[in-house]
């Protein structure tokens, strides 16, 4: 039964979707109030259906009801329970109704909270309720999680080991909220657009649901990276690889948006390009939806190949990127107002700030999408891997960092530059002498080292001066030191593990030594440590320093017989300051395996680094919820 | 089906490790040799580099490599030797030609464009800011 009532659910959704659509759009006339009360109840009812659908998938998976073809093809008897409920959105059909349910959860939010006045939160249910429609057709046409089959097996085909994994559990729906929080963003633009209603008080109906996209994103990033690192046992933290470029393309946008927003917020300025730049965060969601879900890419992260599918979403690509730059064109110019600040000014700080990201986006966009146009229209096969973006993306974050500092210590319409620099001379004088210090240091890559070195402190000594001297006032400005410092934290992360990684690949056999940096490993007895539902073998080795035993650490490597699949479970010992990591290769005969070890310094930084900045996007967003209940407690004064 | 196999293929590669054939005595030439590996592609792989690569063809380039370098070749003649084998989908970074002019020149084009929008955006704004005082 659970299958078919998640079918009518979905179905009754897609009813409601469309209530929602037409009645939030109607809502656009001043005078239609009826309208956008029934279109702020359908998304309520949306949100309960989908939520439905979805806890039916759960239900269905956690007792492994393989008559449904979706649990069958994704799930085995063997699998833990916890992977059999986090399986559900590790496929693509689960992974879709999990999109629909963050969409359904983000409009019942937007219908709830009402921001912005009733108006505008209707026109943005419409347009949220357009694309609910185009998403669940989508599912019900071409992604049914719910089709039956019969007679079912006896066992399931079981899901990819790789992602048999509690961050990749995490992962997924982390990205999604960001994703799909654009959304939000978007329908908001769209709304702006219809009503013309683009103003401060705008930016404040928004600035929640970016910042909540901007965390997750954050956080699913981060959290992405971290699980490359110690699953995929290549001992890398970003490889950008096509699906982690998608990732990074709307959250880029996000951070541009996220900062003229903010301009808006507070003087009006920048409207138009504010709403563009939500416009573009969510049309590289989308983007990145279709290259990951149409197996355009042919990835490790790519476990949908069907062209019917790619085809659909490309057509709701191509309307929903192409209808909301239409309304952009058509409307835009009447809502222009012409910002008034001086060049030295906070504004000029955020516009070099979106500059920059725009163009960091931009490469990325290039380096992702332009090998497969260039293969689709002449056949010529190119590789855009990570020496090109070393080139073209590097010296633009470089560029974003050097000026970062002095943003937050400029003041609105007219700041005074010496005023701003004057606090940071010592900050500036701390970086110098830290590149200096790495230069006597190290050996190798000393300028790139330094300059790497300098450049951390130069961020974080701003924020830590930003954050001790009691210039924060508010919450925002708090959140923005923490969220800085945390972008510092993590280019020491990168530039440590990137300039001193030490690799060694040895062949070790019982009792035989390797050197990896400081520590010296001796590889000890071989085990069997089989699982539920995988054989595994397990080496024991021992780190030692200076001749002093530290530890035994346990790399294995597992083989899935129900996905006929092989995994490397990497050991890694971190200091918090720096990572020794081993993994397992192969069996090279007479009882030696193939042992690849390197030591990382700094690369916990990477994800402390990441973990901070979505801290500081937190404060911000939790910040914004206490002065607004402070602010409608001072309103109730009168009135008791 | 296939597919799955290919993705075992791959993932086995991944936990095993690429094992130099015999790094070279010279460690300047096996830096050398290394730095090489990792701007080259594997070319049945999916984005991994030679140097990450466990496919039997890139450990043969990783012998072809060293071989050359003790020859005597610059990186320069090595690449091109394998450019002219494997085309140029076996460089990590595309070389700059008519076809990837856009993919190059497309990010500074962005960054001139914003550059130039943005400064006349600032120079009204100053317009207009003065004009109000």
């Amino acid at each position: 039964m659970t299958a078919e009532i998640g079918q009518i659910a979905l179905t009754l959704a897609l009813a409601l979707a469309s209530v929602m659509a037409v009645s939030g759009l109607i809502g656009a006339r001043v005078t239609a109030t009826v309208s956008r009360q029934i279109a702020s109840s359908a998304a309520m009812g949306f949100a309960v259906f989908v939520a439905l659908a979805f806890g039916m998938l759960v239900y269905a998976a956690s007792v492994s009801d393989f008559s449904v073809l979706n649990i069958a093809n994704n799930s085995s008897l063997a699998k833990p329970m916890l992977y059999k409920i986090t399986g559900v959105w590790g496929n693509h059909e689960g992974s879709m109704l999990l999109w629909m349910l963050v969409l359904a959860l983000y409009s019942a939010a937007m219908a709830f909270a009402c921001r912005g006045g009733a108006r505008l939160t209707s026109v943005a249910l419409g347009v949220q309720g357009l694309l609910a429609i185009a998403f669940l057709l989508f599912i019900l046409f071409t992604s049914n999680p719910f089709l039956r089959i019969d007679p079912p097996p006896f066992d399931g085909a079981g899901l990819n080991p790789l992602l048999q994994d509690l961050g990749l559990a995490v992962h997924p729906p982390s990205l999604y909220i960001g994703y799909v929080g654009l959304s939000a963003t978007f329908a908001y633009a769209a709304a702006a657009l219809i009503t013309r209603e683009m103003d401060a008080a705008w930016a404040r109906a928004a600035r929640p649901f970016i910042l909540t996209a901007w965390i997750a994103l954050t956080i699913g990033i981060t959290l992405g990276s971290w699980w490359a690192y110690y699953e995929l046992g290549w001992g890398g933290f970003w490889f950008w690889d096509p699906v982690e470029n998608a990732s990074l393309m709307p959250w880029l946008i996000a951070t541009a948006l996220l900062h003229s927003a903010l301009a808006t917020e507070r003087t009006g300025a920048f409207r138009t390009w504010t709403l563009l730049l939500a416009i573009a965060a969510f049309s590289l969601s989308l983007i990145g939806t279709f290259l990951v879900r149409s197996g355009v890419l042919t990835s490790v992260h790519s476990f949908a190949n069907d062209p019917e599918r790619g085809m659909f979403i490309l057509v709701m690509l191509v309307g929903a990127i192409g209808g909301a730059l239409a309304l952009f064109a058509w409307r835009a110019p009447s809502l222009a107002r012409g910002a008034a600040f001086e060049p030295v000014s906070r504004e000029t700080a955020l516009l070099i700030n979106n500059v920059l990201l725009v163009a960091a986006t931009a490469t990325v966009f290039l380096g992702t999408l332009y090998p497969l146009f260039l293969d689709a229209l002449t056949g010529t096969k190119i590789s855009v891997g990570p020496p090109f973006f070393a080139i073209t993306f590097v010296p633009l974050c470089i560029a974003l960092l050097i000026v970062l500092p002095f943003g937050p210590r400029l003041s609105w319409h007219k700041a005074s530059f010496a005023e701003a620099v004057r606090p940071l001379l010592p900050v500036l004088g701390i970086a110098a002498l830290i590149g200096v210090i790495v230069c006597f240091v190290v050996s190798t890559e000393i300028l790139v080292g330094a300059g790497a070195f300098a450049l951390a402190a130069w961020v974080i000594g701003a924020s830590v001066t930003d954050l001790s001297k009691r210039r924060v006032k508010s919450a925002a400005a708090f959140a923005v030191a923490i969220a800085h410092a945390g972008l510092g934290v993590s280019l020491m992360g990168i530039a440590g593990t990137t300039l001193w990684r030490v690799e060694t690949l040895a062949l070790l056999g019982p009792g035989d030594t390797a050197q990896v940096g400081p520590y010296a490993i001796t590889m000890g007895r071989v085990s069997r440590d089989d699982g539920p539902n995988f054989a595994a073998i397990r080496a024991h080795i021992q780190v030692r320093k200076g001749g002093q035993l530290l530890a035994t650490l346990d790399p294995a490597k597992r083989v899935y017989p129900v996905e006929q699949q092989e995994t490397a479970e990497t050991a890694i010992r971190t200091t918090g300051l720096s990572d020794l990591y081993l993994a397992l290769g192969d069996e090279r005969g007479r009882g030696q395996f193939v042992v690849r070890a390197y030591y990382n310094p700094l690369a916990p930084f990477i994800w402390i680094g990441g973990a901070i900045m979505a801290l500081g996007g937190l404060i911000a967003l939790m910040g914004r919820v206490t002065v607004r209940r402070a602010r409608s407690a001072e309103q109730a004064v009168p009135v008791l | 089906m296939k597919r799955l196999l290919l993705l075992l293929l791959f993932v086995s590669g991944a936990a095993s490790a690429a094992l130099a054939p015999g790094s070279l005595p010279d460690p300047a030439q096996e830096t050398r040799a290394r730095a090489l590996q990792k701007e080259l592609r594997c070319v049945v792989c999916q984005g991994e580099s030679i140097d990450d690569s466990n496919a039997p063809i890139a450990s043969d380039i990783r012998h072809l490599i060293r071989t050359r370098i003790v020859a005597g070749e610059s990186n320069d003649q090595i690449k091109s030797y394998l450019v002219s084998r494997y085309g140029d989908f076996v460089l990590m970074a595309p070389p700059l030609k008519p076809t990837t002019w856009v993919l190059w020149f497309g990010p500074v084009a962005v960054l001139l464009g914003g550059a130039v929008v943005g400064s006349i955006v600032v120079i009204k704004a100053r317009k207009r800011a003065r004009s109000m005082t």
